[in-house]
């Protein structure tokens, strides 16, 4: 569904992404292990197509069509959507509204926004009136940020750290929240530092020093990020040769 | 409600002019139906004409024409709580005009009571409004006061409200005034704010500026009394060739005051011009004043989240202007 090939994408002088590929299936968890710097949230940002990320080499094929240089709107018409790490606050604009807003261009809608809001453990009664701005906590908001997505159904959703800032006793709730968008058959690119939870995917790949270093099942390559990545230098330095690991 | 009866309700002989402004006033979110509503008290004034007055139990609404506009008296008495909001309906009909509104408020001790006022200059080529407002609030006393302006497509208004603010100790002012309907034209306005020990106040601008509109905004905040709280907040959007100022003050002369200026101005269009000017002095050490000020354009992360929802890029920035201004 997904395919990049070869992506490359240099910021202020530094190659932050380079010889990246990655394939993502449909309906797949695809969970990306890294550690801080490694060019997780940069990926999503070229995936989406935000601006100051148009990539300077490579492509971004999704669903047989090539949409490297697709502007946001396009690529979100076309079933991609981000749920960022930082979400947005808006002045004005209640949460209800956020989510029907959402809502407006879902190709299906098995779940009503209240369905959705519910669903990431926030009660609608209490939160459908609060504004999505500086009064939510950090928590709260990626909630809303996370039934705003589920409430698009879209093809492919990039979740940057959902499970940030959630209590633990709620990582069980956002692991729900995430199955249910493979269930409902959007396929889910999963950036998250958490094991327990990267263990859900179907698949996974680690991300190293702007490179995808290696793709497959989400216990090898959780043994793979903590043998290697965790003590690695590549951290906010750019691999540039071939690496050989054991 | 039969045109007879409402005759006798308000100024004889001006029921169509009556009609006219109840119908801008229902453009601009107003209910009109309150406005004859006996259970409401209210204030109607079209140009210097005086079509209603009506006062209610703890309310007095008491108003007089001038050869310009209109001396309006409004008491509440202490311990009041009124019901529901005060109606104020202001308006120009014509193309041309001047009205001077000279409005002094009382509010009595430990009243509380809110404001709905609605300015309608719907035809306005070149209408010039003023209106200078007293306000009263006595000790642990609550006011609320939300302005709500339409301003025809021509944008030939002028529009001066001045408000004089004085709170007694624990009392509490808060207003919201609004025009993002219709074209500004020039509009000054400059709230000043004296507050007791505990009080609190609130002063709360919301302006779309469109075409040749020109825009100042002077909200200043006199925190005279210990532990007095204010927040001066403006929000204001500035498209095509507006140039628009907004000049936040906070004077800290108290212990333990607290004051806060909160500006957000955004450019639409390259011709937009916006200037933000936090002005904070503090004369007690104890007092603590803040600002936070952005001018630019749209919040790029707004709109692009927005945007990740598949709405286009124009559709997003209306969203986020219109909350904004909300
Ligand atoms: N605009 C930019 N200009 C220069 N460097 C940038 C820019 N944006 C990001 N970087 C750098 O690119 C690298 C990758 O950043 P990114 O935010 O993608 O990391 P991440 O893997 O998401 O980390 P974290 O786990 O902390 O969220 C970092 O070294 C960052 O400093
Ligand atoms: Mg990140």
């Amino acid at each position: 569904m997904l395919e990049v090939t070869d992506l490359q994408l240099i910021l202020g002088g530094k190659p932050v992404l380079h010889d990246l590929n990655l394939r993502v299936h449909e309906a797949e968890i695809h969970s990306i292990l890294g550690a801080n710097g490694t060019g997780k949230s940069t990926l999503a940002a070229v995936l989406m197509g935000l601006s100051g990320y148009q990539p300077t080499g490579g492509r971004i094929v999704f669903d047989g069509e090539d949409i490297t240089r697709l502007p946001i709107s396009e690529r979100a018409r076309r079933g991609i959507t981000l749920a960022w790490q930082e979400p947005a606050r808006f002045e004005g604009l209640t949460v209800g509204e956020y989510l029907r807003l959402s809502q407006r261009n879902a190709k299906s809608q098995p779940l009503s926004p209240e369905e959705c809001l519910a669903k990431v453990g926030l009660s609608p009664e209490k939160y459908w009136k609060r504004a999505v701005d500086a009064t939510l906590s950090g928590g709260e908001r990626r909630r809303v940020e996370l039934a705003s997505v589920l409430a698009m159904q879209p093809r492919l959703v990039i979740l940057d750290e959902p499970d940030s800032g959630i209590d633990a006793l709620s990582i069980g709730n956002i692991v729900d929240v995430i199955r249910t968008f493979a269930r409902n058959g959007s396929a889910v690119l999963l950036i998250t530092h958490h094991e327990e939870v990267a263990a859900i995917a179907d698949r996974s790949s680690s991300l190293c020093g702007g490179t995808i270093l290696k793709t497959g099942d989400p216990a090898a390559i959780a043994r793979f990020f903590r043998n290697h990545c965790q003590e690695c230098q590549h951290v906010n330095v750019p691999i540039r040769e071939e690496v050989h690991y054991a | 409600m039969p045109d007879a009866i409402a005759e006798l309700k308000i100024l004889p002989g001006s029921s169509a002019e009556f009609a006219i402004l109840s119908n801008s006033y229902a453009s601009s979110g107003g209910d009109a139906a309150v406005l004859l509503d006996d259970r409401a008290a209210s204030l109607v004034v079209s140009h210097h004409r005086v079509l209603r007055a009506h006062s209610i139990p703890g309310v007095r609404i008491e108003g007089e024409e001038t050869s310009t506009g209109a001396r309006a008296r409004i008491t509440v008495e202490p311990g009041t709580q009124a019901p529901g909001p005060v109606h104020l309906c202001f308006g120009v009909l014509p193309k041309e005009g001047l009205q001077e509104i000279q409005a002094e408020f009382f509010i009595g001790e430990g009243a509380r009571v809110s404001f709905l006022a609605h300015c309608s200059f719907p035809n306005a080529v070149r209408v010039k409004h003023v209106m200078d407002a007293r306000i009263h609030v006595a000790k642990g006393a609550a006011m609320e006061y939300a302005e709500t302006h339409y301003h025809g497509p021509a944008g030939g208004v002028e529009v001066l409200p001045t408000a004089h603010i004085e709170l007694e100790e624990g009392a509490s002012y808060k207003s919201l005034f609004k025009l993002v309907q219709g074209a500004v034209g020039v509009l000054r306005l400059d709230y000043q704010a004296h507050l007791q020990k505990d009080a609190v106040c609130e002063l709360d601008a919301r302006i779309y500026g469109k075409s040749d509109d020109r825009i100042t905004i002077n909200e200043s905040l006199y925190l005279d009394g210990e532990n007095s709280r204010g927040l001066a907040k403006s929000r204001v959007v500035a498209a095509d060739r507006c140039v628009s100022e907004v000049i936040g003050e906070a004077v800290g002369n108290a212990p333990h005051a607290r004051g806060h200026v909160d500006c957000v101005e955004i450019l639409k269009g390259p011709l937009a011009r916006a200037v933000a000017i936090p002005k904070l002095t503090v004369v007690d050490e104890r007092a603590k004043l803040t600002h936070e000020a952005a001018i630019g354009s749209v919040d790029k992360k707004q709109v692009e989240t927005l945007m990740a929802r598949g709405m286009s890029e124009d559709e997003a920035v209306d969203v986020v202007v219109k909350g904004l201004l909300r």
